[in-house]
């Protein structure tokens, strides 16, 4: 392991950390835009041109507002439960390629942090674990409204998770590997994933709403029964943590998206390109590309949080696991069908 | 530099497994629990068991103490409303501890540390690996336990029907 190697990595990693901050802070901003376009309204547009330094704003008044902790709370688990939430919303991104390997002079530095072998259960693991912060944050506060609230995001967690597993095995059944750089690899040009799994991109993407508390599956913070949810206690930043961490998470599951069906940094024309300006900027514009599939990803988790209203309880557990695990079962075997025909002729 | 690794990672280990039957709380008894099985997961990356580990995080840390936490939540258990055990309870449970410690060192003594444990196959915990292991050799155990979960999993949707009809 030589230095080079080493700084490159702590660059990658400083420059994810960095941009994985930045788009959660504005994409509070576009929140707020986009439900005014949708509401007809204009939005923030007091702060700097177009309402463009909002987010600083918001950030500065989470700063300065008064930090308080409940008398009969729990504190430290109290002030573990945000940090938790951002901790487990910031990992994820270490396994997600960002592009293809850039060649610098004669260096190819890999846009990604580290590919691991079970880079798809890495980040099983990371969304299974990121409900601990609300779990825990909700236990400490001490308030049963918190706890009522802890207590639906762990059920609902737990049951959306099994239909986001067996909604990939479908995708591991065509991809053969676990590794994502690989997965990303094989979806060279314009062969994504969604066109061969729509139904497992389907269910996926809606275990990704529940998994990040999105509209309409944002029970555990449904103001009109649980006052706050389980932030219901916090101020200050300790609540601006929850507030970024579900805006990481929204990011994150997004890229994740982007990368496990819609082809990641792939695009059609990629090799045109590639040959046209070499491999020091091609892989740059794929870079842009995933973004741009990314920022589209947060803009309908907008769009749906502006326009489906939220699901009550029993619903969002019957669409769980009457609807979507007999689903994702059922495309698993139709999956497993159609290979084992293909292969066979 | 892994030799060093494991010590560390061994005494956390027993440290927070300690401190799983000393916390008073049970919701801290819960999360010691999370991070002791979190240690459990560093050891099999030691291990080289890269896919082990992974499960081990989602099955273990993810699904099963996210759980545990959610029935104790759910119950609101706290130190007040914790039973006090009788002490004939409490001198049985020290006797049945004493005896299991014993055959554990009993056990352990017949093991001599010669030569550090090496792998066979360093690549034996991969995905590949483990999937052609389990799907050649070991196919029917595997099947049958697939067979025990869903019946496990067939009987709790049964009981839980039973209970909706009496209601309704």
């Amino acid at each position: 392991m030589d230095a080079a190697f080493v700084i490159e990595k702590f660059i990658l990693v400083a420059v994810i950390f960095g941009v994985s901050l930045l788009i959660a802070m504005y994409s509070t901003y576009a929140e707020r835009k986009v439900a005014a376009f949708l509401q007809d309204r204009l939005g923030p547009d007091r702060a700097g041109p177009f309402g463009i330094l909002q987010p600083l704003a918001d950030g500065v008044k989470m700063f300065m507002k008064e930090e308080i902790v409940p008398a009969t709370s729990n504190r430290w688990l109290f002030m573990v439960g945000p940090g938790l939430a951002m901790l487990t919303a910031c990992i994820a991104s270490a396994v997600i390629p960002w592009g293809s390997p850039i060649a610098i002079g004669d260096r190819v530095i890999s846009l990604q942090v580290t590919d691991i072998n079970v880079g798809v259960l890495y980040i099983f693991g990371v969304v299974s674990l990121g409900v601990y912060g609300v779990m825990i944050g909700g236990w400490a506060s001490n308030n049963k409204y918190s706890l009522l609230s802890a207590i639906r995001a762990a059920s609902q967690n737990i049951s959306y998770e099994i239909a986001m597993g067996l909604s990939i095995i479908a995708l591991l059944l065509l991809t053969n590997t676990l590794s994502l750089k690989e997965i990303v690899a094989q979806q060279h040009g314009w062969h994504w994933n969604v066109l061969y799994q729509p139904v497992g991109f389907l269910i996926f993407m809606v275990c990704a709403f529940a998994e990040t508390n999105r509209a309409p599956f944002d029970l555990p913070e449904c103001e009109t029964e649980l006052i706050g949810g389980y932030h219901t206690e916090y101020s200050s930043m300790k609540l601006g943590f929850y507030l970024f961490a579900e805006y990481i998470n929204m990011f994150i599951s997004s890229a994740v998206m982007a990368t496990l069906y819609w082809g990641g940094y792939n695009y059609p024309g990629m090799d045109y390109v590639a040959a046209t300006l070499g491999t020091t900027w091609a892989p740059l514009i794929g870079t842009a590309v995933f973004f741009l599939k990314i920022f589209a990803f947060i803009f309908f988790f907008m769009w749906v949080r502006w326009t489906i209203p939220r699901f009550r309880y029993d619903q969002l557990m019957n669409l769980g696991w009457k609807g979507l695990i007999p689903l994702a079962i059922a495309n698993i075997i139709v999956t497993g069908v159609v290979i084992a025909i293909v292969e066979k002729f | 530099m892994s030799t060093q690794v494991f010590y560390l990672v061994a005494t956390l280990s027993i440290l927070f497994s300690l401190m799983v039957i000393f916390a008073k709380n049970p919701i801290h008894s819960v999360l010691y629990l999370i991070l002791t099985f979190f240690t459990f997961t560093v050891h099999y990356v030691l291990l080289n068991a890269q896919f082990l580990a992974v499960v081990n995080f989602i099955v273990y840390m993810g699904a099963i103490m996210v759980l545990f936490l959610f029935v104790l939540m759910l119950l609101n258990l706290n130190k007040e409303t914790e039973p006090a055990k009788s002490p004939v309870v409490k001198i049985a449970a020290a006797i049945a501890g004493g005896c299991l410690i014993v055959t554990l060192i009993g056990s352990l003594k017949a093991v001599s540390i010669n030569s550090p444990l090496s792998l066979q196959d360093p690549g034996l915990g991969l995905v590949e690996n483990l999937g052609k292991e389990l799907f050649g050799p070991f196919l029917l155990p595997f099947e049958l336990s697939s067979l025990l979960l869903l019946a496990a999993m067939v009987g709790a949707v049964v009981l839980a029907k039973k209970d909706h009809t009496e209601e309704a």
